[in-house]
């Protein structure tokens, strides 16, 4: 199959889907990669790369798989071919119109940042690495911004006291930010009503604000912070209102999917902050955390705070940007392409390919079935379940129950082997290792190689016939005989076992 | 280093390459050189074996036999395995395994002759001194047990599976009551015979066996021969370590416990993929409930011809063919794959859907279809395509019935029900390759047959495959 990468359609958009890094991995997966001219131009990467990393420069909207950053334009999903894959940002949540405009067409969307917050997908989150890039850039704005250094010093023209920053939401920007801010020298505070997260904060030189509600704490299950209730809510506000006034940064990144950022900042606490301070609000785009942020905008508030409301942060680092953006598309082509024969399969057992299907050969998917995960163990086999509906019910035994299983079978083996006459001992301890090798050995048997299996061991139990050899022509006249027949039926056995899996191997070809 | 250290030595080195073999198997990629392995395994173990022999004194008789033995094995062996027909294979397996029984058997008397027989013999004066004389006997008697089951049910397997007796279950009444009985004699006789190892139980222990091994696989039918097979492939590694167990000897138990383990395994992949209870399994007889003779009426069902199903595939963008052993039956695969290529050449996706319990041996239908060429990487499992039926425009049914039955899924009262299925029927047409409107091997009536989006194309599957080579 054919891989487009168009030059982004949407305004202000400075990254490209693909980098030379990534096209070289695209072609090792068995596709051809079209790039269009100029595509990477804003990100730095000439068309001469792309073309020595193997790519061709052409029309990408013809290939049967496009991949972009953000959401195509309509003129350009009007340029596509029917039947034509296309994976990006898509946003299918807040953009229900999108959504629908795209069910319209006889294509396949799959929304990359909608893939599920499991541990398998980590490596496909773009929604995290471009948090991991814009937390990093709030802090280098908020530097740019702040007339001070971060870190203390003591100079022989005086000392300087150390800038406090605050991150609010310790998420994967807020966690960049911290660590950004804590490198540049700051002193970095951070609040996340998920207690979970206080140990990630403590790790990147942050210090963890509790917000103490008394009540019991509680895990994520979806690995996104929530809503909170109105007690927590009147608590944090009044923790922030204690904290802001000392700091000089304020980063706020708070978002809850799929609905309007929560307002955690209020005008009184932008007006107790001290001149010269700097708030970055990555929630600008869903309405921002802070009040009186303007969508990408620079404001100066009335006692000299400045609030910067941008929105394209990931865009302004657009090579590391892309570079991250394309090795997560080719994780997730990794992932879509078990055979690595350049063929996409879209497999809807798989709760990753099926959580980012939007659409499908023009046949509407979304929402998916939500997917539980969190740092609790359990629950994420129930999600692996509930997507295979018919699957019979789970019939596993209590943990406690299986403990005494294994004890009583433990304590079983135990006597027999200890009443056993010495000289068997070795023998039961091979047998038993054995028995659990064969177990894991078979594990994870491709389904069409059984019958060549079965054919293997069949002809490696005619192993019998080192049985029959040591008896032959020792003892009695008869006993030689009756070895004799053995052998013969054992090495029908092996000589026809192996020489008729060789046969059957050689049938198997690739297509 | 005695010439005792390097045959074990040997054996060691013979049980690593048989476990590499195993693990090799597992894969496309290495599945060749696992095959490789297991040949220089049994070649060490061989070497290393006839070496000892050699060296413990063996008579003339002895030489000549063992040569003749191996060699007329080795040519029937290869002789068989160079004509058998990829259909055939079931059965040639199942016979396969008939061999390692008798084997089994046949080495357990050995020890008796040898040992048991002369009491005062130097062969049982060493056991004595060793104390394993009463372990001895025990041995004896599970090598000779396992091994007559294996070999008696392996026959009937054999016997079934090419079509030589009828496959139909054999169900003779209280035939657990039966089973368990004979297992019951069975360790009544090996308490008197470790107290008495006198030659009388040992024959009633043999017969005995036989009887029990054929009497597991008789009553169990045909459509759930893969689990049978599979499941004497593991008795028979059994019995290969039962006899190592006899003759202390370790390259034998060890092998013996990987195939033993291996093959359980495989049968518990089997049993789940027909939801049913491995034990059952192996208590043998299982799940011969009696089809629910209510035939409720299902409606129509509408016949196709081959010039209307050409035009279907002609126009379609995806089918996905399910074939089942109705295709082995009537030697089908090679025209299935002429199709396959046709419509792959015109730009149509094809692929296949193989339930795990297609055919009559665990992977029958991958080895047919590889045979005819048909590339393995279009030839999916249930779990890869099951979800893919919706968006395919045409599936063809080869010869399958139980294994695309909806009731599984849809009718708590079906004989089949929870029994993973290819759900076929969510595909936008369904052609059912099929001899007449009989239930398939379970007896259970077929609702998908009278969808409206199914139709069936009457005939012997190979004719009416060439037929649409001709029409397309």
């Amino acid at each position: 199959m054919r891989v487009g990468v168009p030059r982004e359609g949407r305004q202000g958009e400075t990254r490209v889907a693909a980098t030379p890094n990534t096209v070289a991995q695209l072609i090792k997966l068995g596709y051809e990669v079209v790039v269009q001219a100029g595509a990477g131009e804003r990100s730095s990467f000439t068309d001469d790369a792309y073309v020595a990393a193997g790519a061709t420069i052409g029309e990408p909207l013809h290939a049967e798989v496009v991949l972009m950053v953000g959401a195509p334009t309509l003129e350009q999903l009007d340029r596509m071919e029917p039947h034509t894959t296309v994976i990006g940002s898509l946003s299918p949540a807040l953009d229900p119109e999108f959504v629908a405009e795209l069910a319209r067409r006889p294509l396949t969307a799959l929304a990359l940042d909608a893939v599920p917050r499991i541990s398998r997908a980590q490596s496909m989150d773009v929604l995290s690495s471009m948090a991991n890039i814009a937390g990093y850039r709030a802090v280098v704005e908020a530097a740019h911004e702040f007339g001070r250094f971060f870190t203390g010093q003591v100079t022989a023209a005086g000392k300087v006291p150390p800038a406090k920053v605050l991150v609010v939401g310790a998420g994967v920007a807020g966690l960049a930010a911290i660590g950004a801010a804590g490198s540049l020298g700051a002193i970095v505070y951070a609040t996340d009503p998920r207690p979970e997260v206080a140990d990630q904060v403590k790790s990147l030189g942050g210090e963890y604000l509790k917000v103490d509600t008394g009540e019991q704490e509680e895990a994520s299950t979806t690995g996104y912070a929530r809503e909170m209730g109105q007690d927590y809510n009147r608590l944090a506000a009044e923790l922030y209102a204690r904290t802001v006034p000392e700091m000089d940064i304020v980063i706020t990144t708070a978002l809850i999917p799929g609905r309007p950022a929560p307002r955690l900042i209020s005008e009184e606490m932008v007006a107790s902050m001290k001149p010269g301070s700097v708030i970055v609000d990555l929630a600008a785009a869903n309405g921002g955390n802070v009040a009186g942020t303007v969508k990408d905008q620079r404001t100066l508030t009335a006692n000299g705070v400045r609030i910067l409301g941008y929105t394209d942060l990931p865009g302004r680092l657009p090579t590391q940007a892309s570079q991250l953006y394309g090795q997560n598309l080719v994780n997730l082509l990794k992932l879509l392409t078990p055979g690595k024969d350049g063929q996409l399969v879209i497999d809807f057992d798989d709760v990753v390919a099926r959580s980012i299907c939007v659409v499908r050969d023009g046949e509407l998917t979304w929402p998916a079935p939500t997917v539980t995960v969190s740092a609790a163990p359990g629950a994420a086999p129930g999600a692996a379940a509930a997507i295979r509906a018919p699957a019979a019910p789970e019939r596993q035994p209590a943990p406690s129950r299986r403990y005494a299983y294994t004890a009583v079978g433990a304590l079983v083996f135990f006597l027999l082997v200890a009443i056993a006459p010495e000289a068997l001992v070795p023998h039961l301890t091979v047998f038993a290792l054995a028995i659990v090798i064969g177990y894991y050995v078979i594990g994870n048997v491709h389904h069409a190689l059984h019958t060549p299996l079965m054919s293997v061991t069949n002809a490696i139990s005619g192993i019998i016939l080192v049985g029959g050899i040591e008896e032959v022509g020792h003892y009695s006249t008869a006993v030689t005989i009756v070895s004799a027949c053995a052998i013969l039926l054992a090495s029908i056995n092996i000589f026809g076992g192996f020489a008729v899996t060789r046969r059957m191997l050689s049938m198997f070809v690739r297509s | 280093m005695s010439v005792n250290t390097v045959s074990l030595a040997a054996y060691l080195i013979a049980a690593l390459l048989f476990i590499r073999a195993l693990a090799g198997l597992s894969r496309h990629e290495t599945a060749v050189a696992g095959n490789y392995f297991g040949i220089a395994g049994m070649g060490v173990a061989l070497a290393a074996t006839v070496l000892l022999a050699a060296h413990d004194g063996i008579s003339a008789l002895g030489v000549v036999l063992l040569v003749l033995a191996v060699l007329g094995g080795a040519s029937v062996g290869l002789w068989r395995a160079r004509v058998v027909a990829m259909t055939q294979m079931p059965e040639l397996i199942a016979l396969f395994h008939s061999f390692v029984g008798l084997a089994a058997v046949l080495v357990g008397w050995d020890g008796y002759l040898s040992v048991e027989r002369h009491p005062l013999g130097p062969a049982a004066s060493v056991l004595r001194v060793e104390g394993t004389y009463g372990i001895h006997h025990a041995e004896v008697f599970i090598g000779v047990f396992i091994g007559a089951v294996t070999f008696t049910g392996s026959i009937i397997a054999f016997l079934k599976l090419s079509a030589r007796i009828k496959s139909a279950p054999l169900m003779l009444p209280a035939r657990n009551q039966l089973n368990l009985g004979a297992l019951a004699v069975f360790v009544g006789l090996t308490v008197w015979f470790i107290a008495h190892p006198a030659l009388l139980p040992l024959v009633i222990v043999t017969l005995i066996a036989l009887v029990l091994g054929l009497h597991l696989v008789a009553s169990i039918g045909g459509g759930d021969m893969p689990v049978v097979v599979s499941m004497l492939n593991s008795y028979s590694g059994w019995a290969a370590a039962a006899s190592g167990f006899l003759l202390n000897n370790d390259l034998l138990i060890v092998t013996g416990a990987l195939v033993g383990s291996s093959g359980a395994y495989l049968s518990y992949i089997m049993c789940e993929a027909m939801n049913r209870s491995f034990i059952s399994v192996i208590a043998g007889g299982f799940g011969i409930e009696a089809p629910s003779g209510a035939a409720q009426d299902m409606g129509e069902h509408r016949e196709v011809s081959v010039a209307e199903t050409a035009e279907l595939l002609a126009d379609a963008g995806s089918v996905i063919i399910a074939p089942g052993y109705g295709m082995a039956v009537a030697q089908a695969q090679h025209g299935v794959a002429e199709l396959t290529r046709k419509l792959r050449d015109r730009g149509v996706t094809v692929r296949f859907a193989i339930h795990p319990v297609a055919g009559r041996l665990p992977g029958h239908m991958n080895v047919l279809l590889a045979e005819a060429k048909v590339p393995y990487d279009i030839v999916l499992e249930m779990d890869e395509i099951n979800d893919d039926f919706p968006a395919t425009d045409v599936v063809l049914v080869i010869g399958a019935n139980d294994t695309v039955n909806p009731a599984a899924m849809e009718d708590p009262g079906s004989p089949i029900a929870g029994m993973p299925v290819l759900h076929v029927w969510e595909a936008k047409q369904v052609i059912v390759f099929k001899r007449s409107m009989a239930s398939g091997y379970a007896g259970v009536p077929n609702p998908l047959f009278y969808r409206e989006n199914a139709a069936m194309l009457f005939g012997d599957a190979k004719d009416r495959v060439e037929d649409l080579l001709r029409a397309i």
